[in-house]
């Protein structure tokens, strides 16, 4: 088994924090991970990407070769189009909904999300709508860690363990929230 | 022990530390930060892991750590050794007591810096031991082995890293801790003066350990040679040489070879000659895959006979700049490409460069400089490397020069001398201390009209936000006393809310025909967000 995933967003979305997730998942069920970022100058607010190669054998390269991911998982619409030639003919395309418009150039929203909508195994979630819906607008990103849960070779529960342990310092309320995220997600996916 | 998942850096992190390090010193700088900052999180009992001023610093207060019995671990980013390269340099005539790893992380495709050189060729002109590892356990397992092998030769030891690996997280399994080597209580100074006389012996010596160092790589495991069994040895199109994470790529592709080819694996410096020759006796071609500059590639062609023919990025097989990719050493080992899925043809995709933080005080100085720059259009701007050069990007556009730390301050200087009227210097606080000092005291022998502006956010934020060796507080009285009349010493506050007040002192400054020092303070967002998080946290 092995399962490749180009996680994308503007910097300070999270993009991080997601791939951590579902990297400490993998690692519980027993799987070879490996898991580039980016760190330092894209950091502020410029496109980041990180690569996560999940497998059940040795993992060489850190980086993803052209057309091997499984999944795009981005934060952004407009960030999920840059790496589409890492993505593979039967890859899904999993985006958040809600842009962050800080560039000035940033094209008509509908129509990037046409250009989402046109590839055959695309999502599109209202990660932020969800998140404030359910009363945790700061727990988008474990929205989309639901959603993409559906596609992932990980257990939910195991998703949801980490999420418990990544959050059980903050409190059990913080916990029930992003728990609630995680599953709200899932649904929508 | 139990498997950890490290980033490179922490795992280089984690190996000093159980190599029994005592002391570790360095500078901020992507891609390297993150391997004090482990230290730094999880051994607060020790060993000391401190941000020096900068580098050169750094690598000194290391050496001294060195002679008096203790292992030291010096860090920096590639160009953090051009700062540190006299004291590294040098280090290389003594004999080094305590074990002395200097772990420098090169940046090729310039994700964070100005340049992309090749740390390896610096190894090779100290004539020193370099390690390469090609994942996280290596570079556990190597920084460990550098430490040894720093006492063991007497020798300063490189660990070269680059963007890919330090930043990439995957399982480390640890061994047991060593301890900490003792104080010594007598100190023997010898090879420790580098007076004419002495370092000439001290030369001989360290030319003389060539022979050593040169048998050790040729018998290391990480220099590994695979040739593999097959019945027509003339049939094999090539040989292929790899270096740190060139391997993983080559790695990546080997299922679609077809078939196997004799591969050299280079994890230390200087280079196995016997192995090289070794590899090359029974090909035509040797492809080399390296990450960085051609360095291989060019000693390459020094050993091996003409009618070999040698690829690599100096005949284009793969490219002269930027970072290796799976896909390139595919091409380069004259696979088919293979390709993911398109965008529509119309649809053309904005870039999104990085930028100031909304509300980032730098953009405010930014903006009130902007506008008095309208009323001194010959003004030059010279600036510096940190946040603030993202100032030099539209909409604000103003820094017409980024060189290298501290050299908004000289070049500001040398402009100045050179005639024109106008010349303002933007750093940073951080950037200052580490190399902005000392021009500002050439400016002040010589009495230069120039205004240095210091944008004082009391963080090293570009590197993820470090706090500044000294504190804000210190600034004024430094400069002070550094000989700056006192009336043209100004701290102003770096918000909009004054940006009527703060452009006239910029303008009364910018004229003056003097030294002088306008200091815009106000705290980083992203430490003012981390703080009142780690205060909720605590609460």
């Amino acid at each position: 088994m092995k399962y490749d995933i180009l996680l994308c967003g503007v910097g300070g979305q999270g993009v991080l924090s997601i791939a951590a997730v579902i990297a400490q998942g993998a690692v519980m069920e027993g799987l070879q991970v490996k898991q580039s970022e980016v760190h330092g100058m894209a950091q502020r607010g410029g496109a980041v990407q990180a690569h996560l190669r999940i497998s059940s054998s040795t993992i060489h390269s850190d980086l993803i070769p052209k057309g091997a991911a499984s999944m795009i998982l981005s934060m952004e619409p407009l960030e999920s189009l840059r790496y589409l030639p890492y993505l593979s003919k039967d890859g899904v395309l999993l985006s958040a909904k809600e842009p962050v418009l800080n560039i000035p150039n940033y094209p008509d929203l509908e129509s990037v999300l046409t250009v989402i909508q046109q590839y055959p195994h695309h999502r599109i979630i209202p990660a932020l709508e969800i998140a404030r819906k359910i009363g945790s607008p700061r727990s988008s990103n474990m929205v989309l860690v639901g959603a993409a849960s559906k596609f992932l070779p990980l257990s939910p529960e195991t998703l949801k363990k980490v999420i418990e342990g990544l959050f059980h310092q903050k409190g059990d309320g913080v916990v029930h929230s992003n728990l609630s995220a995680f599953e709200a997600g899932r649904r929508d996916a | 022990m139990e498997r950890m998942a490290l980033l490179g850096d922490e795992a280089v992190a984690l190996g000093a530390v159980h190599s029994g390090v005592s002391v570790a010193y360095g500078y901020p700088g992507t891609p390297s930060t993150e391997i004090l900052e482990y230290i730094q999180q999880f051994y607060q009992q020790g060993p000391l892991a401190v941000w020096c001023t900068n580098e050169k610093t750094a690598y000194e207060e290391a050496l001294g750590a060195s002679y008096v019995g203790k292992r030291a671990l010096v860090t920096m980013k590639h160009v953090g050794l051009n700062v540190a390269a006299d004291p590294f340099i040098n280090s290389a005539l003594l004999n080094i007591r305590g074990g002395l790893v200097v772990v420098v992380a090169d940046d090729p495709g310039m994700h964070s810096s100005q340049n992309e050189q090749d740390s390896r060729f610096y190894a090779d002109f100290a004539k020193i031991l370099c390690l390469e590892p090609s994942n996280q356990q290596e570079a556990y397992d190597m920084t460990r082995e550098a430490f040894d092998l720093s006492e063991r030769f007497q020798i300063p030891v490189m660990v070269r890293i680059t963007t890919r690996l330090a930043h990439s997280r995957s399982g480390v399994v640890p061994s047991p801790a060593r301890q900490e080597n003792p104080l010594l209580s007598q100190v023997d100074p010898s090879g420790w003066a580098l007076l004419p006389a002495f370092a000439r012996k001290q030369y001989a010596q360290l030319l003389l350990k060539q022979k050593d160092i040169r048998v050790f790589t040729e018998e290391s495991p990480h220099n590994q040679l695979y040739v593999p069994n097959r019945g027509n040895p003339s049939s094999v199109p090539m040989g292929v040489i790899t270096a740190g994470i060139g391997k993983n790529y080559y790695m990546e592709n080997i299922d679609s070879l077809g078939e196997e080819l004799p591969h050299l694996h280079i994890g230390v410096y200087p280079l196995p000659v016997e192995k090289i020759r070794t590899l090359a006796a029974s090909v035509p071609r040797v492809l080399v895959i390296e990450e960085g500059m051609p360095f291989i590639e060019t000693i390459l062609r020094g050993i091996l006979p003409h009618g070999i023919q040698i690829s690599g990025k100096l005949d284009q097989s793969l490219p002269l700049s930027g970072e290796l990719e799976p896909d390139l050493v595919r091409k380069a080992l004259g696979l088919p490409s293979r390709e993911g899925v398109h965008l529509p043809s119309l649809f053309s995709l904005p870039a999104r460069p990085p930028q100031l933080c909304q509300g980032c005080p730098h953009g405010d100085t930014y903006a009130s400089i902007k506008n008095i720059l309208k009323e001194l259009p010959d003004a030059v701007v010279t600036s510096d490397i940190g946040c603030y050069a993202l100032g030099a990007v539209p909409p604000l556009a103003i820094p017409e020069t980024i060189v290298c730390m501290g050299a908004s301050v000289s070049m500001a200087v040398g402009a100045s001398e050179a005639g024109k009227k106008h010349t303002v210097a933007v750093i940073g606080d951080s950037t200052f201390l580490h190399s902005g000092i000392t021009p500002l005291i050439d400016a002040i022998a010589r009495n230069v009209p120039i205004t240095v502006v210091i944008l004082d956010n009391g963080t090293v934020a570009m590197t993820g936000g470090q706090e500044t060796v000294l504190s804000t507080a210190n600034l004024p009285a430094l400069i002070r006393g550094l000989g700056v009349d006192p009336e043209h010493v100004i701290t102003i506050e770096a918000h909009r809310k004054y940006e009527r007040e703060n452009m006239e002192i910029l303008r009364r400054e910018f004229q003056y025909p003097g030294v002088s020092v306008v200091i815009a303070v106000r705290e980083c967002l992203e430490t003012a967000r981390k703080k009142k998080s780690n205060k909720e946290r605590a609460e």
